[in-house]
C-alpha cells in the first residue's frame, strides 16, 4: 500500500480522521504537495496569495481535476489513488460544492437548484422539492423559492447555493471565496450566517479564501499554503500571533524577521540584532505590530534597546491611522496618529529612529 | 470581421486550442454569442457599427457611399422586381392550384423532416465537438463543415454514389432490407439534411463554446451524471442557439436545390419541392413560378423577422 507510507508521514489529528488527503497535482509550470487531515466537523481554511494552487486542491478534493500523486480518502473510503488507479467522478463522492460566483443554473428556481442534487440522488421530485424547502427554510429563504438565480441579491445567491451543496448531504463540504462575490455591507452578514451554518454541519468543511479575516471567522485551522505547499498550518489565534512567512505577516498586519536566537537576541541575516523578552536558541522568527513601533527626530534616550536609523518611504491613510512604510536597517511598517506625522513633519524621504520596545516583540522558533 | 474573432479567441475554449484554419467559421459564429449564424451575424454586427460611426465624422466619404448604395440596389432591386411583376390580380388562383400546393407541402414536411434528422444527428455532434478531447477534432469539424462550402451538386452525387441503388451503402440496404432511397421523399430529406445539418452543428456548438462548462461542473458535484447534466442543465442553457440553428438549418433544407435534383430527382407529389417548381415553373409558366417564388419570399422574411433579436440585437 503506497498510501500508507503517505498518510504516515501526517500528523492525524485522531486515530481515524474524517478526511485524509495527500493531494498531488502535476502541472507544466506549477505542481500541488498537499497534505490535509481532518476530523468529522473541523471547518478547515486554505489560505494563500493568489496562484497558490488553492482552487486546484478544491478541485482535486471534488474530483474535478484528478490527482496525479497521493490519495484521497474520506470517511475511510478511498476515492481516489492514482497508484492503485482509483477514481471517484465528482458525481459519486458524497462532496458538495459552492463556487466562487455560485453557478446557480440560471433557468431553474432557487427551489429547483436546490432540489437538483437530491433529484440526481434519485429522489421522487416531490420529495426532492419538499427537501429543497426545507433546506431554503433554513436559510430564510422561503419567499424566494420560485425566484430565478437573475432576480436574487449576491447574498440571497450565496445562501442558494450553501442550500444546494447541503441539500446532497455531502461528507466533505468545499468552499470556494465563498464571500469574494459579495459587497463589503453583505459580507458582514452573510459571514456571520455562513458561520452559523458551518458550526451545524457536522461532516468536514474545506474554504478556500485569500482573505484572512473570513478564515480566521469561518475556520477552526488555517492551512496557509504558497507555491503549491503547505507553509504553515494551525488555529486562527497561532497563525496570527506566529506567522511563519511574509504573506501572512502582511495578512495578519506584523513586522516579521527571521534570524538566529541566542538568549534575549536574535540576529537577522542582514546582522541587525533584535531585542526580545523570549528566551531562544537557534533558528527564529521576531514579530511586532506596527504600533508598536516609535518615531522620532533625534535618537531616542530611553529605555529601549530596538533602535534603527530608517528613512520614510511611504505614508498611507489607514482609517484613523498613518501608516508608515520605512526603510533602513530593519525596514518596517509603522502605524502613526496623523498628529505624530504632523509633528515629526514626516514626509517621504524624512530621515527618523525608529524604536521598539522589546516586550512588544514576540519571538518564536522558526 | 477578423479583429473581431481576434478578439474572442480567448473565449475559445478551455481546451485552449486557438481556433484557426477550418474553425474559423466556428469561432466567429461563437463570438457573436450563443448560436449567431456564420456568416450574417458578422454582417449584422458590422451594418450596426456603421450608422454609429457616421453619427461622430459627419460626413460621408463618396468613394464609399457609392459603391455602398450600388450594394444596396443590388440586393434589394430583384426583391422589388419580384414583388412589381408578380400577377396580383391571378395570385390566389395560382396559389391554389394542387401543383403548388404539393410542392408547398412537400417542401415544408421535408424541410421539417431533415430539421428533426439534423437536430437528432447534430445536437450530440456538436456536444462531441465542443465538450469532448476527441482526437483529430479538428479534421472531423474541418469535415462537418464541408457541406457548407460544398456545390450541392457535389453533395447530391456524393449522396448518390453512397446511398444509391448501386452505391456502397445503397447496394446493402437494397438486397438487405429492400430499402431504396434515391428518387424518394426519404431521398429529399436525406439531400436536405445533409446540406443543412453543418448549419445547425456550427450553430450549437457555438452556444456551447459560449456556455460556461462550469455549469456541468457544477451539475457533477450534485450528483448528475454527464447525459443527466447535459440534459437538465446544458440543454436549457443552449436552447436559444439551438432554436437559431434549427431555424438557419430549415431555412436551409426548404431552398435546398441542388442535392435535391440530383439525388432526389424531381418528381412531382414526391421530390418535386418548391425550388424545384419553381425552376421548372420558369420554363412552362413564368407567373406561376412568380407565385411560387414569392411563397418562398414570404418564409424567408418570416424566418429573418423570428431570427431578428438574435441576429440583429448582437452588438
Amino acid at each position: 500500500m503506497s498510501t500508507a507510507t503517505a498518510s504516515d508521514a501526517v500528523p492525524a489529528p485522531e486515530a481515524a480522521p474524517a478526511l485524509d488527503a495527500r493531494l498531488r497535482v502535476d502541472r507544466a509550470a506549477f505542481t500541488l504537495d498537499l497534505a490535509l487531515t481532518a476530523a468529522p466537523g473541523e471547518v478547515i481554511a486554505l489560505l494563500g496569495p493568489n496562484g497558490a494552487g488553492k482552487s486546484t486542491a478544491l478541485r482535486a478534493l471534488a474530483g474535478l481535476l484528478p490527482l496525479t500523486g497521493g490519495h484521497l480518502r474520506l470517511d475511510g473510503r478511498l476515492l481516489e489513488d492514482p497508484g492503485q488507479r482509483v477514481h471517484t467522478p465528482a458525481e459519486e463522492r458524497p462532496v458538495g460544492v459552492v463556487f466562487q460566483d455560485y453557478l446557480l443554473f440560471p433557468h431553474l428556481s432557487a427551489l429547483d437548484n436546490v432540489a437538483f442534487g437530491p433529484r440526481c440522488q434519485g429522489r421522487p421530485k416531490r420529495a426532492a422539492r419538499a427537501e429543497a424547502a426545507a433546506w431554503l427554510e433554513r436559510m430564510g429563504l422561503a419567499d424566494h423559492a420560485s425566484a430565478r438565480p437573475g432576480g436574487l441579491s449576491g447574498g440571497q445567491a450565496q445562501r442558494v447555493a450553501l442550500a444546494r451543496a447541503l441539500a446532497v448531504r455531502p461528507r466533505l463540504l468545499l468552499l470556494d471565496e465563498p464571500l469574494a462575490a459579495l459587497d463589503a455591507r453583505t459580507r458582514l452578514d452573510v459571514r456571520a450566517q455562513l458561520r452559523r451554518h458551518l458550526a451545524e454541519f457536522e461532516a468536514v468543511a474545506v474554504l478556500v479564501t485569500h482573505d484572512p479575516l473570513d478564515a480566521m471567522v469561518l475556520a477552526d485551522r488555517l492551512v496557509v499554503i504558497e507555491d503549491g505547499r503547505e507553509v504553515q498550518s494551525g488555529g486562527p489565534a497561532e497563525v496570527a500571533r506566529r506567522p511563519r512567512t511574509d504573506y501572512i505577516a502582511r495578512l495578519v498586519g506584523l513586522n516579521l524577521y527571521q534570524g538566529t536566537a541566542e538568549g534575549h537576541q536574535v540576529t537577522l541575516a542582514s546582522g541587525t540584532v533584535l531585542a526580545t523578552t523570549e528566551e531562544l536558541t537557534g533558528p527564529a522568527f521576531v514579530a511586532f505590530p506596527p504600533s508598536a513601533v516609535t518615531l522620532h527626530r533625534e535618537r531616542p534616550q530611553s529605555s529601549a534597546r530596538n533602535v534603527w536609523e530608517v528613512e520614510v518611504t511611504g505614508l498611507d491613510l489607514h482609517g484613523d491611522q498613518v501608516r508608515a512604510d520605512l526603510a533602513g536597517d530593519l525596514p518596517m511598517a509603522a502605524d502613526l496618529t496623523p498628529a505624530t506625522v504632523a509633528e515629526l513633519g514626516l514626509a517621504p524621504g524624512s530621515a527618523v529612529w525608529a524604536s521598539v520596545k522589546a516586550a512588544q516583540t514576540h519571538a518564536y522558533p522558526a | 470581421m477578423s479583429g473581431r474573432t481576434t478578439d474572442n479567441a480567448p473565449d475559445s475554449g478551455p481546451d485552449g486550442a486557438p481556433d484557426g484554419g477550418p474553425d474559423g467559421a466556428s469561432g466567429n459564429g461563437q463570438g457573436n454569442g450563443p448560436g449567431g449564424g456564420p456568416g450574417p451575424t458578422g454582417v449584422a454586427g458590422a451594418a450596426k457599427a456603421l450608422p454609429r460611426r457616421r453619427r461622430r465624422t459627419h460626413r460621408v466619404p463618396v468613394t464609399l457611399l457609392l459603391p455602398a448604395l450600388l450594394g444596396l440596389a443590388f440586393l434589394i432591386l430583384p426583391l422589388v422586381g419580384l414583388l412589381v411583376r408578380a400577377p396580383w390580380s391571378g395570385l390566389s388562383e395560382q396559389l391554389t392550384s394542387t401543383a403548388v400546393w404539393d410542392a408547398l407541402r412537400l417542401s415544408l414536411i421535408c424541410a421539417t423532416a431533415a430539421t428533426a434528422v439534423s437536430l437528432v444527428l447534430g445536437v450530440p455532434l456538436a456536444w462531441l465537438l465542443a465538450r469532448t478531447e476527441l482526437p483529430g477534432r479538428r479534421v472531423i469539424r474541418a469535415l462537418v463543415t464541408l457541406p457548407l462550402v460544398l456545390p450541392p451538386v457535389v453533395g447530391g452525387v456524393a449522396l448518390l454514389l453512397v446511398l444509391g441503388r448501386r452505391g456502397i451503402v445503397g447496394s446493402w440496404l437494397d438486397s438487405a432490407f429492400g430499402i431504396t432511397l434515391p428518387f424518394t421523399t426519404t431521398g429529399v430529406v436525406i439531400a436536405e439534411a445533409f446540406v443543412a445539418m453543418p448549419f445547425l452543428v456550427i450553430s450549437v456548438e457555438g452556444a456551447l463554446r459560449a456556455a460556461d462548462p462550469r455549469y456541468e461542473e457544477a451539475a457533477a458535484t450534485l450528483g448528475a451524471s454527464r447525459l443527466t447534466a447535459f440534459r437538465r442543465v446544458t440543454l436549457p442553457l443552449i436552447a436559444p442557439g439551438i432554436a437559431a440553428g434549427a431555424v438557419l438549418a430549415w431555412a436551409r433544407a426548404l431552398g435546398e436545390f441542388g442535392a435535391t435534383i440530383t439525388f432526389a430527382g424531381n418528381f412531382p407529389g414526391r421530390t418535386q419541392t418548391m425550388p424545384l417548381a419553381v425552376y421548372l415553373a420558369m420554363e412552362s409558366d413564368p407567373e406561376a413560378a412568380i407565385a411560387l417564388s414569392l411563397v418562398l419570399l414570404v418564409v424567408s422574411v418570416a424566418v429573418l423577422v423570428g431570427l431578428r433579436d438574435r441576429w440583429m440585437s448582437t452588438p
